[in-house]
């Protein structure tokens, strides 16, 4: 199937007075219709500048650039300002982190979901409203004509995330953001709202890019993981590679984090990766994790090539691994 | 919204009540009124008629009463000076003082909310230092001098505005401009503050993320967020222009409520004082309570709960 979504070489530098921040350093991917990716990666790691990068949202400070930059035949490099402002909750939507203060308090549920439509096609306001409507049903919200009346200061966390989902779809986009869309809510609602999105990109037919930190969503709803770190993909692939045979060494030590149900014992110990992220200002060499990785060698230091495992994924790391073999250290 | 109506109401009633009772005490605290009124040469005798003949000689608890009574029915007592009921008195120069009120808030207002917004859009520009210049300048000049630099230059040196009066449009323009640039860099700096805060906030990304442009994002999404506390502030100021463009018009002759208090005041001319004070602070409060009813509709978690 067609790619709606390439991205290649994607680099995002903020300048600071201590010297460039380098937040994403040359980023590969694609993302097909139908299908959902799930960028992974702790605080820092680049994923929410990605996102906003792809959006053309970036702080004005920021530089990005790419070698290729292109939905669906658009370059979003060349794309002017009006070019990407027809694109924007029109074909590409975003859902945010903070439902709590993503809706504007000044204005109802209903004028904000309905300007999401207004503003790229000719409909009359009814012909809106209506799909507001429909849209919040469809997201799982009773009384929804009601709802339409009400100010954000009145709905819940849950309630306002649902809007912003059902916001996202009032232009029907190709492509749907999803930059962390659980983070501020309660673990039962957290469910809900990811198997809603999950059923909403299936039925309708779109591409999923979804942010998160957390692996046991993305267990559940990727088709392709990629794991970011320090402002690089360390590892992608289908997700059932990526889980199953992991090559990254930080993939590893992630995956490790998760109690599995039944083989965790009760009070065992979680791993934990030790040390904390390097800084990325100024000049980075090598690869990022070699100084919390138990495995690092003078080899790290030097360029890392990205290279294609035997089941055909993507990784960053310079060192073999067998699964099979238990980690040095841990025998 | 019934609610929190009445209570501002009731709020404003209150302060009302407070204030009919500082003015009225006025009539105490600048001595006794009766030995004002006489005269310097008066002897007790006649100082003690007029006590009688203007009723101080009986319980305050009285007078007030009175005073507060006629006051409602819009009757302020006869000018000491003018020998004119005070209401008809105030009246007459009222008209001057709203209209100077009016075009200074309005000055202020359309100059400090556009740099605002700029200068918030791009904060340490040169838009934002000129803005950040004329604040400073504003808040440093005292009105008496910005005033009489003003008729230096257009009515003496350069002969296109009359230095005094209030005959025509023209009397207006300079009063304007002194009465509004004093008022102007609160507001150009609070709406910038605002502005700043707003446009960080999720929702005007919200507002792009939907593919809104930077004009609609600007107003629609981040002014009128950032506008709320403008529009408080903007309302006690215009009941202080009502009541407090006692200077700017002293300086350019003015015919209005505010040079009648600096007349009356000179002039010992205690009811027009008291009536004065009672309807300036009315101004205050009138502009308040509709500044809070304005704040509910603009923000609708102050309407709604």
């Amino acid at each position: 199937m067609e790619n709606i979504l390439s991205v290649r070489g994607l680099t995002v530098d903020i300048p600071l007075a201590a010297g460039t921040l380098h937040a994403v350093r040359g980023i590969d991917f694609d993302v097909k219709r139908g299908e959902t990716l799930c960028v992974v990666g702790e605080s820092g790691s680049g994923k929410s500048l990605t996102s906003l990068a792809i959006m053309g949202l970036l702080p004005k400070q920021a530089q990005r650039s790419a070698q290729v930059l292109d939905f669906e035949g658009v370059d979003l490099q060349t794309a002017s300002n009006r070019d990407m402002r027809k694109l924007r909750g029109n074909r590409i939507s975003m859902i945010f982190q903070e439902p709590m203060t993503s809706l504007n308090p000044a204005y109802t549920i209903g004028d904000q979901l309905t300007e999401a439509l207004l503003l790229h096609r000719k409909v009359p306001k009814p012909v809106a409203r209506d799909r507001a409507i429909e849209l919040l049903e469809k997201v799982g919200i009773t009384a929804a004509a009601n709802r339409m009346k009400q100010y954000p200061h009145q709905l819940s966390g849950g309630l306002r995330q649902r809007v912003m989902i059902a916001m996202a779809l009032m232009g029907e986009p190709d492509l749907i953001i999803a930059d962390e869309p659980t983070t501020a809510l309660d673990v039962t609602i957290q469910a809900q709202i990811l198997r809603l999105l999950k059923d909403l990109q299936r039925e309708l037919n779109m591409a999923m890019i979804l942010i998160t930190h957390d692996l046991g969503v993305v267990a559940r709803i990727a088709d392709k993981v990629a794991i970011m770190y320090a402002g690089e993909m360390v590892e992608a692939g289908s997700a059932a590679e990526v889980f199953t045979a992991p090559k990254h060494p930080y993939t590893r030590g992630l995956l490790n984090c998760i109690p599995v149900p039944g083989k965790t014992a009760v009070g065992e110990h979680l791993g934990s990766i030790p040390g904390i992220v390097p800084s990325l200002i100024g000049d980075v060499a090598g690869c990022a994790f070699r100084s919390r990785c138990d495995e690092a060698t003078a080899q790290c230091a030097t360029d890392i090539p990205a290279r294609i495992s035997p089941a055909g994924h993507l990784y960053r790391c310079v060192h073999d691994y067998d699964m099979n073999q238990p980690k040095s250290g841990e025998a | 919204m019934l609610v929190y109506t009445l209570k501002r109401l009731g709020l404003a009633l209150l302060v009302t009540l407070a204030v009919s009772m500082l003015s009225f005490a006025l009539l105490y605290l600048s001595g006794d009124p009766a030995a004002a009124i006489a005269g310097e040469t008066a002897n007790a005798e006649d100082i003690e008629a007029v006590r009688v003949y203007y009723g101080f000689d009986r319980p305050w608890v009285v007078q007030y009463g009175e005073w507060m009574f006629n006051a409602i029915r819009g009757d302020f007592g006869t000018s000491y000076y003018f020998k004119l009921p005070v209401s008809q008195l105030v009246a007459e120069r009222l008209s001057v003082t709203m209209l100077l009120g009016v075009c200074g808030i309005s000055f202020a207002l359309l100059t400090a909310v556009p740099l605002g917004v700029a200068a918030a859009v791009r904060p340490n520009s040169i838009i934002d230092r000129i803005a950040l210049f004329l604040s400073v300048m504003g808040q440093a000049m005292p009105s008496f001098w910005f005033g009489l630099v003003l008729i230096v230059l257009f009515s003496i040196k350069l002969r296109l505005l009359p230095p005094s009066g209030s005959d025509s449009w023209q009397n207006f323009v300079m009063p304007t401009i002194v009465l509004g640039y004093y008022a102007m860099p609160a507001i150009m700096r609070l709406t910038r503050a605002g502005m700043l805060d707003v446009l960080g906030a999720d929702y005007v990304r919200t507002a792009r993320a939907k593919g809104a442009g930077e004009f609609r994002v600007m107003f629609k999404h981040a002014l009128r967020n950032a506008i709320i506390p403008v529009v408080s502030l903007a309302a006690v100021q215009m009941g202080f222009m009502l009541g407090g463009s006692i200077v700017v018009e002293s300086i350019f002759a003015l015919h209005g409520a505010g040079y009648l208090a600096w007349e009356s005041i000179g002039r010992n001319d205690l009811p027009t004082v008291q009536a004065l004070i009672l309807v300036f602070s009315m101004f205050y409060i009138v502009f308040t309570f509709l500044s809070d009813l304005l704040n509910a509709w603009l923000d609708p978690r102050m309407r709604v709960g």
